[in-house]
């Protein structure tokens, strides 16, 4: 079979995209650059003690990443885990389940979420979510204030409305490429399951399957939004340096600290600790990210080759 | 019909329902903030909302007519310059799926979404607004637009790699380059998901505040200059409000009403446009 | 045809002069404190109002981010609610004026179920609840101040401000002045380590907790407590009197520092000398350079800080803005004389 042309559209083609595609590494590379350079005085000051450390202090100059790290992680990690089985649910729902008629509405509604701004959201949080949130904490059982998860004084603010706040901003973020990646599901690989005697569900498995590197991926986008997310979650989460599994306590972010304090910082130091932070929390997007990526290179690897839909659907036992 | 069957059926059901449920919960939180808004705001929009220029608190007649057209400036200039470039970036990490540049590029992509949107209008005032020595619409715009490029990459990359490989192949099988396969053949049929990667990365940005205030400042009269502070509504309904005064926060609230409509605005034209160009694909 | 054509050419030619005649305008742009930006929008907007080829575009982004835009010179002028330091000064590329504009002051607030009388207060016994020693609303040392009140149980909620502001400078300033204890542990700054309590995004935020967290306690500036109907009390003065914050109390704190202004006019006057001053008050700065580089913004602004020191303050008490005593007016108009516009 001949080869195909190879001309000089070819190498403006493969060059111009290789081009746009660089610049999008040659800014982020450019943005740790800039973060780095900026934050010298306090990594001469502390070295990697910045990032074990939980001082923050501006008026005596110690500073310490490590409450924001966790509140970052924690705020984040929390966000994904309710939000995640919504998005999909809804990405489900809208692909395969909805009436027609329904369908487009629905889904500009979920839009309708992506469309709120930020400082919306964080202004309803602290109007109508917090109240609501403190009357659930105080509603909940003694025995589960015993435990780490809720103790603490109920006082609204804190890690459970900054994650809620959170995961309703990340849903359609996350739904919308999930459907998306969805509906591009071949209709063989749904009809084949079907014909094989399938349900529903089972069906929706294997499309699940077929797009799981895609579903991956929309769940990242919601990531990416939820660690880098300050004017909602500043407003409800209580803005307090400290290290606490309850979801009651108030805690700070790394977006939140660099937002609040930027904007007035006047020393150099205090200066260079905020830019350290944002230079932080690039590196914890770049390790997570990593390993999402191991993920799916775990998932797209096929060591034995076996049919996709086996698994899924119990073998007839002949009578 | 046997027990396992029926179970079957059972988990089929419940998950199902579990799926509408989750449309359900999703949309509570929806009412309750439109709500807030609506009520809030509402009393705000009058004529002089949508016309007239912000006036300071105690005299009636001000709006945020500027701040509009800021913003449909700032993220007009956003999108031209993301658009493109997340584009065919996308195309090209699609094409090129395995190689390592393509790796490093979706790397970089992941990671640049999770720069917190204030860092990156910090980058943008080191490299444009301080050289400069003026804030300005164009680094608004700037600013925004890296913000969008990302999600534009990550969407088009993941919607062209399920194009089936059979489009692509019929088009080289018949002799095309490999750019006229993807940009004639390819490219269009994962169009409208594509255009929906657009519009998230648009309403992703028209909500942002804080990198506009390092890099496009903000404008209390009509301008229309690139390389001039210019007004926004995010930034304007932020100012107002956090201010001590009832009229500003109605304003504020009013304006953060106008923003949701131009998004959901923008989102009904790119779905009318996509199924448009479905309904073009289904007839071919 | 021919006609619609003239018409087109003599609208065009119109927008055109238009046009250049508008070039004409003023732009000058400005950035600093939130504290007094309801009466610079004021006053910027009054003043176009007599001047409409002046447009002075003001953005209120914190004290902190108009020292830094003045320094690299991304706007024309600064404005803070707190005088810059020595060391801040020393990187600006040139020399810095300070020219004090309006007086505002800082509030205790507080939300105690059950409990409407208005409560007094003490520099250090507001020092002790933030740093944590007093813990519960019917605590003795609070009782002792307010004889008579039946106070609760509850505990004490401290809010203080998450981002770093002007507010928090003052407030912090005062703590220093009246709390030795406040001062080597904590300091004063627009962001320091709080002891204990919640952080609230902007004055908006403290009063959004405060008014929802039932014991809430916490510090907001003076027109936020009077726009919000939130409970604030009286604050003893170094004098010894229980005074009320208001326009006239905090105009008093500023009469008494009028007598030592120091010739740059960067100075505290919170825990002022005088029977009637409030204690928590400040000054807030407009910052503009000795010798700018735009001659024509320059004489421009001039001319406007002339109009704000004299005209400007009569709109002051309108919006909740106590004005400057009119011997400070005097020496600032002098330091105004001083900046080069040739």
């Amino acid at each position: 079979m001949a080869r195909p042309k190879t001309s000089a559209g070819d190498v403006l083609f493969q060059g111009g995209t290789g081009l746009f595609a660089l610049f999008i590494v040659i800014v982020t590379v450019g943005i740790a650059f800039v973060l780095w350079g900026r934050s010298s005085l306090t990594i001469a000051k502390f070295g990697f003690g910045f990032w074990a450390t939980d001082r923050w202090d501006p008026v005596s100059g110690n500073f310490g990443a490590r409450t924001f790290i966790w509140g970052t992680l924690y705020s984040s990690f929390l966000a994904l885990v309710i939000s995640t089985p919504l998005a999909l649910g809804i990405a489900i729902f809208l692909s395969e389940l909805c009436p027609h008629r329904l369908r487009q509405p629905l889904a500009f509604l979920t839009e309708l979420l992506a469309a709120i701004p930020s400082i919306v959201y964080g202004l309803w949080g602290i109007f109508v979510l917090v109240p609501a949130i403190r009357a659930l904490e105080q509603a909940l059982p003694d025995w589960l204030r015993a435990t780490p998860f809720f103790s603490g004084p109920a006082v609204g603010v804190g890690m459970l409305s900054a994650a809620a706040v959170l995961a309703i901003m990340i849903v359609p973020f996350s739904s919308a490429v999930a459907r998306e990646v969805l509906k591009a599901v071949p209709a063989a690989q749904r009809e084949g399951a079907y014909a094989l005697g399938a349900t529903r569900w089972e069906a929706t498995k294997i499309a699940l399957y077929y797009t799981r590197v895609g579903i991956v991926g929309a769940v990242m986008l919601g990531l990416g939004r939820a660690l880098g997310e300050t004017m909602a979650v500043t407003m409800v989460i209580g803005n307090t340096p400290q290290v606490s599994a309850s979801l009651l306590a108030p805690q700070y972010t790394m977006a939140a600290v660099i937002a609040n304090e930027f904007a007035e910082a006047t020393s150099p130091l205090h200066i260079s600790a905020l830019v350290e932070i944002g230079l932080v929390l690039f590196t914890v997007t770049l390790v997570v990210n990593a390993a999402s990526r191991l993920l799916i290179w775990r998932m797209t690897r096929r060591p034995h080759e076996r049919s996709i839909v086996a698994p899924l659907v119990p073998e007839e036992k002949s009578a | 019909m046997r027990l396992r069957d029926r179970w079957r059926r059972l988990v089929s059901l419940l998950m199902m329902t579990l799926c509408g449920l989750s449309v359900a919960v999703a949309l509570v939180p929806l009412a309750f903030i439109l709500f807030f808004v609506v009520t809030r705001g509402i009393t705000a929009l009058d004529w002089n909302f949508f016309t007239q220029t912000p006036k300071p608190h105690g005299e009636t007649g001000g709006g945020m007519a500027n701040a509009m057209l800021g913003t449909l400036i700032i993220s007009g200039l956003g999108a031209l310059f993301a658009v493109p470039i997340g584009i065919l970036a996308g195309v090209f990490v699609a094409e090129h799926g395995r190689s390592h540049l393509a790796s490093i590029v979706r790397f970089s992509a992941d990671t640049l979404n999770g720069v917190p949107s204030i860092v990156i209008g910090l980058f943008v005032y080191a490299l444009v607004v301080l050289p400069m020595k003026e804030f300005s619409a164009l680094s608004g715009g700037i600013a925004l637009g890296v913000m969008m490029i990302p999600i534009i990459t990550r969407t088009t990359e993941e919607l062209l790699r399920l194009v089936p490989a059979s489009l692509r192949e019929g088009a080289l099988a018949l002799g095309a380059t490999h750019g006229r396969a993807v940009f004639t053949v390819v490219l269009p049929s994962a169009l409208p998901g594509i255009l929906t990667g657009v519009m998230l990365a648009l309403a992703r940005i028209a909500g942002e505040t804080a990198p506009l205030l390092f890099t496009a400042f903000n404008n209390h009269y009509w301008s229309t200059s690139l390389t001039q502070p210019i007004a926004s509504l995010t930034v304007q309904v932020y100012t107002y409000a956090t201010s001590p005064y009832d009229d500003l926060h109605r304003q504020a609230w009013a304006g953060a009403l106008v923003l949701v409509a131009l998004v959901l605005t923008c989102s009904i034209l790119a779905r009318l446009a996509t199924r448009r160009l479905e309904r073009m694909q289904a007839g071919h | 045809m021919t006609m619609n054509r003239r018409l087109l050419a003599a609208a065009v030619t119109v927008v055109l002069l238009g046009g250049t005649v508008a070039a004409q305008k003023v732009n000058i742009t400005g950035a600093g404190a939130t504290f007094p930006d309801p009466i610079y929008e004021k006053w910027f907007s009054e003043y176009n109002k007599l001047h409409p080829d002046v447009q002075i575009n003001y953005q209120p982004n914190g004290s902190g981010g108009g020292v830094s835009a003045i320094t690299q010179q991304t706007v024309f002028f600064g404005a803070s609610d707190m005088p810059m330091t020595d060391d801040a000064l020393s990187k600006a590329p040139g020399h810095i004026f300070h020219f004090p504009t309006v007086l505002g002051g800082v509030v205790p607030i507080y939300n105690i179920p059950g409990v409407t009388t208005e409560l007094k207060f003490t520099g250090p016994l507001i020092a002790d609840i933030f740093l944590g020693k007093i813990t519960k609303w019917n605590d003795k040392a609070i009782a002792a101040v307010n004889p008579g009140v039946s106070l609760p149980a509850t505990d004490i909620a401290v809010v203080h401000r998450s981002d770093g502001s002007g507010t928090s400078f003052i407030w912090t300033d005062y703590l220093s002045k009246v709390s030795p204890e406040w001062k080597q542990k904590v300091g004063a700054n627009s962001a320091v380590s709080w002891p204990t309590g919640l952080g609230g995004a902007k004055n908006d935020g403290v009063a959004a907790l405060i008014k929802q967290t039932p014991g809430g306690f916490g510090y907001v500036e003076l027109i936020y407590a009077m726009q919000n109907s939130i409970a604030s009390g009286p604050v003893q003065n170094a004098a010894g009197k229980f005074v009320k914050a208001s326009l006239e109390s905090v105009t008093a704190a500023a009469a008494g520092a009028a007598a030592n202004m120091p010739p740059d006019f960067r100075v505290s006057i919170t825990n002022a000398p005088g029977p009637e001053a409030y204690p928590i008050s400040s000054f807030t700065w407009l910052l503009l350079y000795e010798n700018p580089k735009d001659k024509a913004q320059a004489k421009t602004m001039n001319e406007f800080v002339k109009w704000a020191l004299s005209d400007g303050q009569k709109l002051c008490a309108g919006l909740g803005y106590a004005p400057l005593p009119p011997n400070v007016v005097k020496l600032e108009l002098a330091q105004l004389a001083k900046i080069a516009l040739q």
